[in-house]
């Protein structure tokens, strides 16, 4: 079965962020085609999660171009990303601890949200109806991740994995076109790892999301997308499929050591 | 001008004051992160301390190291019974028991030593010097250059003592991050009460002056209020800024006071007067608005 | 065994996200509003009245607003009082310079106008948060109680800020008497608490909480933060304006801009620490713990002096209250941080199984 993979929907280009004296990024560009998988790659401290972060506006590169669907974006700022359609998780969980799954979930729906407070207040018709509406969305959503036992419990409760689950929920319920997945396995553990691959094949397959994720597990990252990009010390040192990259000699030389 | 010198001067000196109780709040908070709402109260039970023991027949060299052992010990039990249980609560949690803390002291230390005003000698007189009154027309407190240099020895010894000795670079590491201090083997719970044994000696010191300046009474605990923009301009962990922070907040507040009201008055009418009260805020306020990490605080970065 | 939501299924959405899904529950609250209403006035004394219901409702809604701005969108604000103070005197001004203006809508508008320096004073949480926020409205605290006494226009000029609040025309009849009141005051408070109950569970709660637990995460899913936060504000403000108001009208009948000082904004911080931040229940039993404490202590210590023969004076009382608030304080934040609405939700769980052990 192939699927096919559209244009070009995101293009990076000359990418440099610093922070004061540390240079996180350094002259980086790469493109996503729509619907693909595209995975970011590197040892420890290569800027992966910087190039997330610069990708949905909550840092802004002081050199280079971003071209967002074909249009070049000026400061981007993070809710602005959101608004675009793009959603994302967290290498370190950023879920609200205080608030149960379903709310969490729920909130990922809020650019979707057109009451206002005072409409919340009285509890009547547009607000009533939207609550309502977007909670059947949720639902779809948790069913989909088939966490429907754990929907009232707060968030804080529940174990690493279920909490990364989650995340990524509240990610798709935003209906998103592009998803950032910032390690979504990381510290889980092989049958959590095979669970969390099938949901984002599934969402890539039958959604049609177009997937940026940042992996740590070769097998994973091999196995699953179509296109990967490999970042060393902030500068990129590959880009293909991923039986090219993984072939590359500079790739090899970065994750194993000089003397391989 | 010379008027003008005069405000700034004596503005200067109770800037001092300020300090000297904002060095309190820098201890605990560089060491613990914790911000010490009861730091005033514990000015204030500090001077009671004193007073109360030389009422009961101690000489004063007798009552300060009696009200040190009090403070330590008020320390040491603050740390145990309180701030142990609050460690994995977030700080807004430790900051409002700080301010149960204050409101509990200022509830026991009358009840012990008695709550009416009263005066704190330390032989020390609240007049003009003359020399200055007399060849240049200005009033400038004896009793206020007195306490400039109690300040500036008490600072150069947390300097010396932070810098340069073992204990105080504990401190250091155990403010920078409690986790790291903790695996290379510094006893944290030992760290945490002779810091606020520190405090606490701050505290008395500062206790002492102000309480021989206004009188030992409850208006001490509102000293802590007035550190805060202290602190603001300071920043948080800095001593060099608690001294420059109460420099500006004193001479600032003296200035306004006495320049500000004339002129609002002439434009709006109606009593001006009572401007010290919110001014240090205000200030701070807009100060933190420009750079909220103070002048010699730490930027405080979120990583994501 | 009694409090079991066995055979209770919910078969449709609406249903799950009804304000009071367990019936007992709202058996529970459709007879506590039934007793307020109707069995209070009949039954309690004129010193209740006075004293205590309208003093608690009053302040019952202040916390309300302070949990919204502190508990919900997790913003620390020490100035809850100075903002009662903006609602009482604003109602005063508008009593006193439009000609015959309803005493509701002189509530209303002196909540906006509550809500509107709200706004102002919330506007520099775009750039502070945590301890250096709560300095900012410990500003807005002694700014606002110096305004009020140092223009003369606010208070009519009277000297030194004191009010006498004009008497309450309702629809034509005056409200005098205390049941009457109280009556008017626990309709405004029941419909606000409802009015706060529906926005914090809905979106608008939601973008609160989400951006007190986390706030980059907040913006990153498509929140505004600066709207959020202003929003948050201003709802606080106004119903600690409104509050204001009553305590001005319906309680009080006459203010003074230091009768609303930091004291009292710690006072109304106290309420949403010991009742529970974060709840609109814990409001009302915060506010009912620390208005009852002190005449609680005012009973009980003078009879304990007594049995024990130890020396008694009013001053003493007010330190052993201070003590108490101080170390209550303390022994909640470490043993129950969510106060007595969780210890209310733990009781409620023993509920589901007594009389059975397990």
């Amino acid at each position: 079965m192939s699927k096919k993979i559209g244009d070009v929907i995101l293009d990076l280009q000359n990418i440099s962020l610093r922070f004061g004296g540390v240079k996180a990024l350094t002259d980086i560009s790469f493109n996503v085609r729509q619907h693909e998988i595209r995975a970011i790659i590197g040892p420890n401290g290569a800027g992966k999660s910087s190039m997330l972060n610069v990708i949905n506006g909550v840092y802004h590169p002081q050199e280079g171009k971003i071209f967002w669907h074909g249009q070049e974006r000026k400061r981007m700022e993070p809710h602005m990303a959101a608004q675009q359609n793009i959603a994302r998780t967290f290498q370190n969980i950023a879920l609200f601890k205080g608030m149960s799954v379903l709310d969490n979930i729920m909130t990922g729906r809020i650019t979707k949200m057109k009451a206002n407070f005072i409409e919340h207040a009285l509890w009547f018709g547009r607000a009533k109806n939207e609550e309502l509406e977007h909670r059947k969305k949720v639902e779809e959503v948790i069913d989909f991740l088939e966490i429907q036992h754990i929907r009232k419990t707060p968030v804080g409760r529940l174990p690493y994995g279920l909490q990364k689950r989650v995340e990524l929920g509240r990610a798709l319920a935003a209906e998103p076109s592009m998803l950032l997945l910032d390690e979504p396995m990381a510290g889980m553990n092989v049958e959590e790892k095979q669970d969390m691959c099938r949901f984002i094949l599934d969402v890539n397959d039958q959604f049609g999301t177009t997937i940026v994720l940042i992996e740590h597990d070769m097998g994973v990252v091999m196995d699953i997308s179509d296109r990967v990009v490999v970042l060393d010390y902030g500068k990129k040192i590959g880009d293909g499929v991923p039986e090219e990259v993984k072939n590359n000699e500079d790739v090899i030389k970065a994750y194993l050591g000089a003397g391989h | 001008m010379n008027f003008f010198l005069e405000v700034l001067i004596g503005g200067l000196l109770s800037g001092v004051m300020y300090a000297l109780v904002a060095l309190g709040f820098v201890m605990i908070y560089k060491a613990s992160g914790v911000f010490n709402f009861a730091q005033g109260a514990m000015v204030y039970l500090a001077a009671l301390s004193v007073v109360g023991c030389m009422e009961k027949g101690a000489p004063l060299w007798l009552a300060i190291i009696l009200a040190f052992a009090i403070m330590t010990v008020f320390g040491i039990a603050t740390e145990k019974f309180v701030l142990r249980k609050l460690v994995n609560q977030p700080p807004i949690a430790l900051f409002m028991a700080t301010i149960g803390l204050a409101f509990f002291i200022e509830g026991v230390a009358p009840m012990i030593f008695g709550s009416e005003p009263r005066a704190l000698e330390l032989g020390i007189v609240d007049e003009p010097i003359p020399w200055i009154l007399d060849n240049w027309n200005m009033v400038i407190s004896k009793f206020d250059l007195v306490a400039a240099g109690v300040a500036a020895v008490l600072v150069a010894t947390l300097a010396l003592f932070f810098q340069y000795t073992r204990i105080g670079r504990a401190l250091r590491a155990v403010a920078d991050d409690h986790q790291a201090a903790l695996s290379i083997g510094i006893p944290l719970q030992h760290i945490w009460a002779i810091v606020w044994g520190v405090a606490g000696f701050v505290a008395l010191v500062a206790g002492m002056m102000w309480g021989a300046r206004n009188g030992v009474q409850f208006a001490l605990t509102f000293t802590a209020l007035k550190a805060l923009p202290v602190l603001i301009l300071g920043g948080f962990t800095s001593v060099p800024g608690a001294i420059v922070g109460g420099l500006i907040i004193g001479a600032s507040e003296k200035l306004a006071e006495i320049y500000i009201p004339p002129v609002m008055q002439d434009l709006f009418g109606g009593n001006f007067g009572g401007i010290e009260g919110w001014f240090p805020y205000v200030l701070a306020l807009l100060f933190l608005l420009v750079r909220p990490e103070g002048l010699f605080g730490e930027k405080h970065i979120d990583r994501v | 065994m009694l409090y079991r939501e066995a055979g209770q299924f919910k078969t449709t959405y609406a249903a799950d996200q009804q304000l009071f899904p367990i019936r007992q529950d709202r058996i529970g609250v459709i007879t506590l509003l039934l007793v307020a209403f109707f069995a209070v006035p009949l039954l309690a004394s004129e010193y209740w009245f006075s004293a205590i219901l309208i003093p608690f409702l009053i302040f019952a809604l202040a916390a309300l607003g302070l949990n919204i701005l502190t508990g919900y969108a997790g913003q620390l604000s020490l100035g809850s009082a100075a903002f009662m103070a903006v609602g009482a005197y604003a109602a005063y001004n508008f009593q006193l310079r439009i000609e015959g203006i309803p005493i509701l809508v002189s509530f209303a508008l002196a909540g906006l106008t509550a809500a509107g320096v709200g706004i102002l004073f919330g506007l520099p949480t775009l750039r502070i948060k945590g301890f250096y926020l709560a300095v900012a409205t410990l500003a807005a605290q002694f700014f606002i109680v110096w305004c009020l006494t140092k223009f003369p226009w606010l208070s009519n000029n009277s000297s030194s800020g004191v009010i006498s609040t004009q008497q309450l025309i309702f629809f034509g009849h005056e409200l005098k008497t205390p049941v009457e009141k109280y009556l008017l005051v626990l309709s405004i408070v029941v419909v606000m608490a409802l009015a706060a109950k529906n926005m914090v569970r809905s979106t608008t709660g939601r973008a609160w909480m989400a951006v007190r637990d986390m706030d980059v995460a907040a913006s990153v899913i498509g929140i505004k933060l600066m709207p959020t936060k202003l929003l948050a504000f201003a709802v606080s403000s106004f119903y600690c304006g409104v509050a204001g108001a009553m305590y001005a009208f319906c309680y009080l009948g006459s203010v003074e801009p230091d009768g609303f000082s930091l004291e009292m904004s710690f006072k109304i911080l106290f309420m949403i620490i010991i009742g529970g931040v974060g709840s609109i229940m814990g409001s009302f039993l915060g506010a009912a713990f620390i208005l009852l404490l002190p005449i609680f202590l005012d009973i009980a210590l003078p009879f304990f002096a007594d049995l024990f023969g130890l020396p008694f004076s009013s001053a003493t009382v007010s330190h052993i209250q201070i003590t108490v608030f101080g170390a209550l304080i303390m022994f909640f934040l470490i043993v129950e941080p969510h106060g007595l609405a969780r210890l209310w939700q733990i009781a409620k769980e023993k509920l589901r199984l007594w009389p059975f052990p397990h």
